[in-house]
């Protein structure tokens, strides 16, 4: 970097080669000759595959096999879930149809060829005969009484049943002074990460090793899943991450039928075997989320205080049961940080004819916070309070703390809110966005035409989760440090935030410490990145690893000077003594990790200076926050425009204030595509009907605010780090609170919002609805 | 866009490779091409040029933006055979060149990039926009820029980047200078 005043040490240390135009993504690692893989994939959403001929492709230039499912044997699956919630029922999922297609795009045959231009060509050659079945497309259509199955062979659509209740809500809702019904819908939405899914693999038949490269989230995840579906030893399946993938937000964390497909694919052909996924499958097969439906009753009393809340929800799994954790995120964040002593909180999953949902960025958190705060709003608007003193009256207080929300975890451990202060960081949030002048300035643009309104929503997010994640510090043959983590990493600056970590505990400086990620050879086993979990769980197994490595060289080093640890200090690659004695990190190398031959190393000695360390946290930490959105709308054209957002954060100690408050940022901008433009829509036969990026509107330069976020730290006793997840909470507060500063700004009209993402039609149908005789301005 | 002169003849003479002559960051090459082949395939695989990505390969995203003959387009709605004695440029030559530098220091600090995966074409529509263009505040930017996704840093640090960059621009004869 050159700046105005010479060369700089970057901040961030992966981003001199990205803008450089040196990234290394998956598809500009140079792997040598290499085959491409194309799937064709299902045109139904539902039916049988009755036959299938692949003669013409097999022989169509550059190919080199055409394999369906049957070629695939034990490889083909079925492939068990990563979460299976109690009583979700099991459907086999296979890397490649066999009797039954269950969603468009589903893939079906793969063809591996020269290059990708040829595979795609060849897979146009393919003639699958299918037999259509209804589909159901919908939630609706899913639970409706005598619905088509999703499955043949299933007695019904019903994927998963879970209920929790706390307190004695039919009681309390039966004797509440005030009740409210409503019903809330979210739609479905995908990750769009720039880069696409992509994987390459090798296998060596000599020695039996399948090497992966995977723009993954998970590499130890999918390592697991290849060995035990291949019939290999986990140890002979290396997994690893590019250094650089192009996002993941949660897509990127599954297992997917084309990486199993592809492993296999190397291993039959013994040649390397890549696919590089287009934007078209992305939109198509890629993991999904946010579908839910919502019918909640409310009982609360004339103060505002929320007594019991009832919420039956409804959630599409899509065809596989791939990410059935998400609705039971949703279930468990809905009382969120209030006091609400009475739950009975119901949701059933159902099997749909679309693509299955797993977690993305936020997984199932928004739609809870949605649901809660557009219920608070509404106490407010039926008791004349103002909003933000229905919050007050709610919110569970510091001096509460540990908070025992009533709800069982997915774990099976009752849910315990480990610290934080939310009223704070509410009077903060309101006094920076400064409530008072907002409303006297609302109250005059009503009168001018002009339509602005306040919106509110607070959360706590359960981050950090287990079981566990892992370090490996160690120094090698030539001297040097070299510190892995288990998970990879899609932009978050794990390189930075640990590389700092890793220089302090180690006593070195930053440019002396190399950080390895994403590699199942380096760091036997993890869980990867999502959820929020890295730094809470990665970071203090590095400390441990570190802190190990570090006595480890001191104690090295003061034998061979002959001097008391006490009496050595790392400093400029060597450790020394006040007297002026120093050895390097090259001779601790030479002796103690190399060895030299036909010497005895004095009792007590180090060997290999080398450690391993796992963090197995106990439960959750849970990061808080809240978010005051000021957004202007236009009755007339439904278009929303935030012009302002305040996020308050506690994501207790922060370990590097600009990388948190990237994602915060990003975060945000997430959330604004959530509330307002992201939907995957689908035919009420599955045809889908958001096939590129231009119809699924991701936000662009035009659409975002930067978010003024401040910090609160309530360190997590959780973990020693003290820190808690920040990659999730720009987005788990944004659709709820726009949809409060739409309803807010359309008070004039009775409009109610109930459902997002908030396009222009639906803001446009709301205010129709509240008030028919309004047809725009003038009238 | 001038598409190369040549005309079809019965025979269908655009079906079957041809050579191109072009020139790439200031080097001139040839290279044999299937008509059927993009300009962002054309750099990545047969010159070697990564830089420039595929993020959608129908021309919605803006990742794989480049610069012909000093416009920026999106090199996946371009074929090869219409560059043809054409100039490019892609990422690595304006690094090379260094003309961007003050673009790539302002993005570090300004938290313009996570993943990087837009960043290449982020940069090079940034640049397009700031040889074409002296004053341009956040509003400009924003128009500029919006044919480019993100989905990693919410765009707030790329504008003020590219603002930043424009507002403290060298006076013209000072290098970087347009």
């Amino acid at each position: 970097m050159t700046g105005a005043a010479g060369p700089r040490r970057p901040r961030r240390r992966e981003s001199t080669r990205l803008l450089a135009g040196r990234g290394e993504f998956l598809a500009d690692l140079d792997l040598g000759p290499v085959l491409e893989a194309a799937f064709v994939r299902s045109p139904h959403a539902h039916a049988r595959v009755v036959a299938i001929d692949t003669a013409r492709a097999r022989g169509a230039d550059g190919v080199h096999a055409v394999a369906v499912a049957a070629d695939l044997g034990a490889a083909l699956g079925p492939i068990p879930p990563k979460s299976s919630p109690a009583g979700l029922r099991a459907v086999e999922r296979l890397a490649l149809a066999r009797d039954e297609v269950r969603y468009v795009g589903e893939p079906v045959v793969m063809v591996v060829a020269d290059d990708r231009r040829h595979a795609e060509e060849a897979a146009l050659l393919v003639a699958v005969a299918y037999a259509p079945l209804p589909a159901v497309a919908s939630i609706a259509a899913a639970s409706a009484v005598g619905a088509p199955l999703a499955h043949l062979g299933l007695e019904s659509n019903v994927a998963l049943h879970q209920r929790q209740r706390a307190g004695d809500p039919d009681r309390v809702l039966a004797g509440a002074p005030r009740i409210l019904r409503e019903r809330f819908v979210v739609r479905r939405g995908g990750g769009h990460s720039l880069e696409c899914r992509a994987v390459a693999a090798r296998f060596d038949a000599v020695t039996g090793q399948l090497t992966v490269w995977d723009a993954t989230q998970a590499p130890h995840h999918v390592r697991t899943q290849l060995a035990t579906l291949l019939g290999l030893d986990e140890l002979d399946v290396r997994v690893v991450a590019p250094r650089d993938i192009g996002g993941g937000f949660g897509p990127k964390a599954q297992f997917y039928g084309e990486e199993l497909a592809v492993a296999w694919a190397a291993r039959a052909f013994s040649a390397t075997v890549r696919w590089v996924e287009d934007r078209r499958e992305n939109l198509l097969s890629a993991t999904c989320e946010r579908t839910q439906v919502h019918e909640v009753t409310a009982g609360f009393d004339t103060r505002g205080t929320l007594l019991a809340l009832r919420d039956e929800i409804s959630h599409d799994l899509g065809a596989y049961g791939v990410g059935a954790q998400v609705p039971v995120i949703t279930l468990t964040t809905l009382p969120g940080p209030y006091r609400i002593g009475n739950l009975d909180l119901a949701l059933t999953s159902y099997f749909t004819n679309l693509p299955p949902t797993a977690p993305l960025r936020g997984s199932g958190r928004p739609q809870a916070v949605f649901v809660v705060e557009r219920v608070l709003d509404r106490i407010a608007a039926e008791c004349g309070l103002a909003p933000e003193e229905v919050r007050r009256a709610n919110l569970v207080t510091s001096s509460e703390q540990p908070y025992a929300v009533g709800l069982i975890a997915r774990d099976g451990k009752p849910i315990s809110y480990d610290g934080g202060d939310y009223p704070a960081l509410l009077d903060e949030a309101l006094e920076r966005v400064d409530v008072a002048r907002f409303r006297a300035s609302q109250s005059a643009g009503w009168a001018a035409g002009v339509y602005r309104g306040l919106g509110i929503a607070c959360f706590v997010e359960g981050s950090g989760l287990g079981p566990f994640e892992g370090a490996r510090a160690r120094l090698t043959t030539e001297g040097r440090f070299v510190v892995a983590i288990g998970p990879s990493a899609q932009g978050q600056g794990h390189e930075t935030v640990f590389g700092d970590l890793a220089a302090l505990v180690l006593g070195c400086d930053r440019d002396d410490v190399e950080i390895r990620r994403g590699d199942t050879a380096a760091v036997d086993a993890g869980h990867g990145a999502f959820a929020s979990r890295v730094t809470a769980t990665a970071g203090p197994a590095l400390v441990r690893a570190c802190e190990g490595l570090r006595d480890d060289c001191r104690r090295a080093a003061a034998l061979l000077l002959g001097v008391p640890e006490e009496a050595v200090v790392l400093a400029d690659g060597e450790y020394r003594t006040s007297g002026g004695a120093s050895v390097t990190l090259a001779d601790l190398a030479r002796v103690f990790v190399v060895g030299q031959h036909g010497t005895f190393l004095p009792t007590g000695a180090p060997v290999r200076l080398d450690h391993r360390t796992y963090f197995t946290p106990e439960r959750a930490c849970y990061t808080s926050g809240v978010l005051a959105v000021v957004a202007e709308v236009d009755p007339e054209l439904g278009v929303v425009r935030v012009e302002r957002a305040v996020l308050g954060h506690d994501c207790g100690v922060v370990l590097d204030p600009g990388l948190v408050e990237g994602q915060l940022v990003g975060g945000f901008a997430h959330g604004l595509g959530n509330a307002l433009f992201e939907e995957l829509r689908y035919a009420e036969d599955g045809a889908p009907r958001t096939t590129s990026s231009l119809e699924y509107l991701v936000p662009t330069a035009l659409d975002v605010v930067r978010p003024e976020t401040f910090h609160r730290c309530t360190p997590s006793p959780v973990n020693p780090l003290g820190v808690r997840g920040a990659g999730e909470s720009g987005v788990i507060p944004v659709p709820a609170a726009v949809a409060n500063a739409v309803e807010d700004a359309l008070a004039p009209f009775g409009a109610r919002v109930t459902e997002t993402p908030l396009t222009p039609e639906r803001v446009r149908a709301a205010v129709l609805a509240g008030n028919p005789r309004w047809r725009g301005a003038g009238s | 866009m001038p598409v190369s002169g040549r005309r079809p003849t019965r025979t269908g003479s655009f079906a079957g490779p041809r050579e191109i002559s072009l020139v790439v960051n200031g080097v001139s090459i040839r290279r044999v091409v299937e008509p059927a082949r993009h300009l962002a395939d054309l750099l990545r695989e047969d010159v070697g040029l990564r830089a420039t990505h595929l993020g959608c390969e129908h021309g919605s995203c803006g990742t794989c933006s480049v610069l012909v003959d000093g416009q920026a387009v999106r090199a996946c709605l371009v074929l090869a055979v219409q560059v043809d004695g054409h100039e490019v440029e892609t990422l690595e030559g304006l690094h090379a060149s260094g003309e961007i530098a003050a673009l790539q220091d302002a993005f570090e600090r300004l938290d313009a990039l996570q993943c990087g995966f837009c960043t290449s074409g982020m940069l090079v529509a940034a640049a397009s926009l700031l040889r074409r263009e002296r004053a341009v505040d956040h509003d400009r930017v924003r128009r500029a820029l919006s044919g480019n996704l993100c989905r990693c840093t919410g765009y707030v640090g790329i504008v003020e980047a590219v603002v930043e960059v424009a507002a403290s621009r060298a006076a013209p004869g000072r290098p970087g200078a347009r």
